[in-house]
């Protein structure tokens, strides 16, 4: 019983470690002060003025960019990994080999790496630097994550069930559409909102290939702001947000899936 | 019917955003400004002091990072593991759940931390800022091992005598070995990696080997920022070997969902 | 006596196929993956409405015929046609067949309904007709009302009867079934096999069944193909393939059996075992060397006494539910397995006996291990891809093409692969009552007959060699 306590207590411990920090942020974005850690009262001012939208243009069009480079990145991914996985699994046993390894690089490769590589390719080839690099960037970075999403499912699925629908009079491609799909649908999914929020919280491959043409995402419009001295104050409230947004999103998706396992 | 080439497209894309950068990384590595063949970027970081000062800080940032986190964070998954303390997988997430923010906004968050306490910033606030960063990667592997692990063989070895010190040490520890050394790749790669959380956790008073490398290449020292990237790679390509490739791809890939 | 030639009927034109009734025609189909021959030169004719069992162990090609006839694979050499049509290059979903697959292959995202009706759907059935086919064909397989169930929540079992149902729903010509029991436990497998027996006859329709297991083809076949090695050994009645197996492959593979090498005397007389016996069998010659098969209940076993033609000391006895199998050590050194309702224990003596009509002869395939050669030298001879040594020869010259022939208990197998002049694997082993008789299959990819009194286990890599002295050489 106390070694139960114990435990529970170091685990609670470490939580409060983790999250102090945000708690700070989530306390102080509701109070006005400009400067982080001076609470001069209860405001809800900072949410309006988030949602108002009119002060600070930079910071929703930077909202607005990662969004967008967010959702074509892992679109884009979505479809080329889902399609790259079934070629894998499809191949001959060395050349997939060779594929799995290099689909592995981007993971194991620090961001610095990818993000200076990349860099370098592209002001090599002499390619102006702006959202489509971004975009170009993040799908690099995210498929791999999806191609290691939908691989599992693949290995996991029947292999007479593709023959199963041929044999009762699907075409290939109905059996591909009929049969295939559904059963990597899961690993697709997860591969795409892996790759969603990869791309959001990129920082260091968003900034080696951004360019200087003024686009800005989230990312470098923190480290900027930061840069200069200080939060802009807009962020706390913002941060909550997202912060909530994500811990509500996983620990729903969570209790349904132990949910579907107990049943 | 021809299925194996639909990976086609993707192989060329891996070829051209993966596989070439990396090859372009070399070539600058080992040219200079005019192209011509060049060890002088090496040589450059041999003899500076300071770059090669940064390098080694760096390395010893990242190795108390990885023992803090390993010394806190086992103990963490063990439990997290245990039936007997734990059956619940929200906690799980709870403790993976921060690796979701944004990393500038975290290391924000502790600057925030650290101000409020009127702690000063400096190393102490480094060491923390990337342990708090980088702690779920350490959890997480070793909690995937452990939890997989067969709790039969604990049983096996109570039954054979061991006391739970024993058992722990002859049993649980060897079988979360593979845990405990991704954990390590996890932790210790992305710390002697990271560039602008240094500087933001110690009011620009230190200065990390990402930071070096990606000041370079801001400042238009292609070269010499593709030769210290080349060395960074070096460095996590030795770290890397320790790790095999199936266990740390199945940890990154696992995530949460 | 050979069936094989009963039942391949090669006729040249479509008419007269569809007159003989056959709905499936294989002729001269070969398939290679490879180097590897999967199917070698295969003729199977199967006449409308009939089950039919492709037996043989893992690995002997049965599989593969299955799926060229599904169309999952395309022959590499040959034709095959489904009710007169040729349909070898057609692809699966166009050709008038269903698959019931091993592992059941039922689509884990669909319902049991939406798994039935996946065909019918393709095939833009009306709604209420789809309905009704799908509920008619849940009845058949006794699974009413399991319409709205989950796939992967139903028992394998029931699973596989779901397979069955989302088969024969498309009302096919033929049903195609790929070792559908294999992965049931015991008890529901002999279920299903009276159930699926039922089915044939309800449904009318024919049925292609392959499997390994020997009593569910002898319990559920009218017509059992016995495959080897890519090729068909017999074609025939579960009683006839039981009963008259063609060669000691059948013997071995179908129930137990003691075979062992025997000469034929003269009409109705054979030797083996050291004595002469007494048999029904004719038209072999005289002292022409043959295989003798005798199942075990066919031998009688009692007490010494004068009727005994056989006399040994019993080695093992084991209780097998209805009967005892025994081990029999003869006087002579062979060993014989002998069933009976009575138990004589290890050690005791006894009597054995068999009456005439249940020895089965069988026409050796071969005597000795024959190959094609070539003279190197006077006293050297290429062979099997290797130089031998053999005795200097007389009459023959260098770069003369000579037949090799060497006696099966002359080739040594060798433990160590290096000590060998060729390697090779064993892959058949049968015992003959006092030794083994192993096929060894070369790197040169020709099989070597081998007698041995040295246990190999399948599979066993060897190196093997032949001394000078008995390469027995002809000139061509």
């Amino acid at each position: 019983m106390m070694k139960k306590f114990f435990a529970k207590a170091y685990l609670w411990f470490l939580l409060a470690l983790l999250y102090s920090p945000i708690l700070i942020i989530m306390i102080f974005s509701f109070t006005e002060a400009k400067v982080l850690g001076n609470w001069t009262g209860f405001s809800t001012k900072l949410y309006s003025s988030l949602f108002s939208g009119g002060m600070h243009h930079s910071l929703m069009s930077a909202i607005w960019n990662t969004f967008t480079i967010a959702i074509l990145a892992a679109t884009i991914s979505t479809a080329l990994g889902s399609i790259a996985a079934i070629g894998i699994f499809n191949m001959r046993s060395r050349a997939r080999a060779v594929m799995n390894f290099t689909n592995n690089i981007p993971i194991m490769n620090p961001d610095i790496i990818t993000g200076v590589s990349l860099f370098l390719l592209f002001v090599s080839f002499g390619i102006s630097q702006g959202f489509t690099t971004v975009v170009l960037a993040h799908i690099a970075f995210c498929t791999p994550y999806v191609v290691l999403s939908v691989m599992p499912r693949l290995k996991k699925m029947n292999p007479n069930i593709y023959e199963a629908a041929l044999d009762l009079g699907a075409t290939p491609f109905q059996a591909l559409r009929k049969v295939i799909l559904p059963e990597i649908l899961p690993g697709m999914i997860s591969g795409f909102i892996l790759a969603f929020t990869l791309s959001i919280d990129d920082f260091a491959v968003t900034i080696f290939t951004i360019g200087n043409e003024g686009l800005e995402t989230l990312s470098t419009y923190i480290y900027a702001d930061a840069r200069k001295g200080g939060l802009t104050p807009e962020l706390r409230p913002l941060s909550t947000i997202i912060f909530v947004t994500v811990l509500v999103l996983l620990i729903v998706i969570n209790k349904r899936a132990e949910k579907q396992k107990k049943e | 019917m021809r299925r194996r080439n639909w990976s086609l497209p993707y192989a060329i894309f891996l070829l051209i955003f993966v596989v070439i950068p990396l090859l372009l990384i070399v070539l600058y590595a080992f040219t200079d400004e005019e192209g011509a063949f060049t060890m002088g970027n090496f040589r450059k970081f041999l003899m500076h002091p300071e770059a090669m000062n940064t390098f080694i800080y760096s390395i010893g940032i990242a190795i108390i990072t990885t023992i803090v986190c390993l010394v806190l964070g086992y103990p963490a998954a063990y439990i997290l593991s245990q039936k007997q303390f734990n059956t619940s997988k929200t906690m799980v997430v709870l403790f993976i759940l921060p690796m979701w923010v944004n990393i500038l906004i975290r290391t924000l968050a502790t600057v925030a931390l650290f101000d409020f306490l009127q702690l000063p910033l400096g190393e102490g606030a480094l060491i923390f800022g990337m342990v708090y960063n980088f702690l779920p990667f350490m959890i997480y592997p070793i909690y995937n091992t452990l939890q997989k692990m067969d709790q039969s063989l604990i049983e096996a070895a109570q039954d054979l005598g061991a006391n739970p010190l024993k058992v722990f040490n002859k049993v649980i520890l060897p079988l979360s070995a593979p845990g405990i050394v991704s954990g390590i790749v996890m932790v210790f790669m992305p710390t002697v990696s990271t560039f602008a959380i240094a500087e933001l956790l110690t009011m620009n008073n230190i200065k990390l080997f990402g930071t070096t490398v990606q000041e370079n290449i801001y400042n238009g020292m292609w070269n010499y920022g593709a030769a210290l990237s080349l060395i960074m790679l070096l460095l996590i390509g030795i770290m890397s070997l320790f790790t095999n490739e199936e266990d740390s791809a199945q940890n990154e890939s696992g995530g949460v969902i | 006596m050979n069936i094989n030639n009963f039942f391949i009927f090669a006729p040249h034109n479509k008419r007269n196929m569809q007159q003989s009734g056959y709905i499936i025609e294989v002729q001269n189909v070969s398939k290679f993956f490879g180097e590897k021959v999967a199917l070698d030169n295969i003729n199977l004719n199967v006449k409308k409405g009939e089950f039919v069992t492709i037996l043989g162990p893992s690995g002997c090609g049965k599989t593969t015929l299955l799926r060229l006839i599904a169309g999952f694979q395309t022959a590499s050499e040959g034709e095959i046609r489904i009710s007169g049509n040729e349909i070898t290059q057609t692809p699966p979903h166009m050709r008038p067949v269903n698959t019931v697959f091993q592992k059941y292959a039922l689509f884990p995202h669909l319902n049991v309904f939406d798994n039935i009706a996946f065909g019918l759907k393709l095939k833009k059935t009306p709604k209420q007709v789809i309905e009704k086919k799908v509920k008619a064909a849940l009845k058949m397989v006794g699974m009413t009302d399991y319409e709205d169930r989950d796939v992967d929540s139903l028992s394998g079992g029931q699973q596989q009867r779901v397979a069955i149902a989302r088969a024969i729903v498309n009302e096919p010509e033929v049903l195609l079934l790929d070792e559908p029991l294999a992965a049931l436990d015991l008890k529901m497998r002999k279920d299903m096999q009276m159930e699926l027996k039922e089915m044939h006859q309800k449904l009318g329709i024919t049925f292609v069944y392959v499997t390994h297991d020997q009593e569910e083809a002898l319990t559920l076949s009218d017509t059992i193909v016995v495959m080897s090695e890519g090729k068909i050994q017999q074609i025939g009645t579960p009683m006839d393939i039981y009963n008259e197996p063609t060669n000691s492959f059948v013997a071995d593979f179908i129930g137990e059996s003691n075979i062992l090498n025997g000469t034929m005397i003269k009409d109705e007389a054979v030797s083996f075992a050291g004595h002469e016996f007494e048999c029904v069998d004719k038209g072999f010659g005289t002292n022409a060397p043959v295989d003798v098969v005798i199942r075990p209940e066919d031998i009688y076993i009692f007490d010494p006494s004068d009727a005994a033609q056989l006399t040994g000391t019993v080695t093992s006895c084991i209780f097998k539910g209805v009967h005892f199998e025994m081990l029999v050590q003869t006087k002579e050194g062979y060993e014989l397995m002998v069933q009976d309702y009575h138990a004589f224990e290890a050690g005791r003596e006894v009597g054995l006996l068999v009456k005439p009509f249940d020895i089965h002869v069988m026409k050796k395939e071969r005597t000795c291990n024959t190959f094609e050669g070539k003279m190197v030298a006077e006293n050297r001879v290429e062979f099997l891809g290797c130089e031998f040594e053999c005795l200097p020869q007389k009459g023959l010259q260098a770069g003369d093409k000579v037949e090799v022939e060497v006696d099966f208990k002359n080739v040594i197998l060798e433990d160590n692969e290096e000590d060998g002049k060729l390697t090779g694997e064993v892959k058949f082993i049968l015992y003959k009552g006092n030794h083994y008789h192993l096929t060894v299959f070369s790197d040169w990819d020709e099989d070597i007959f081998v007698d041995t009194n040295d246990v190999w286990d399948d599979g066993d890599r060897v190196g093997i060699t032949i001394a000078p002295e008995h390469i027995r050489l002809n000139k061509l």
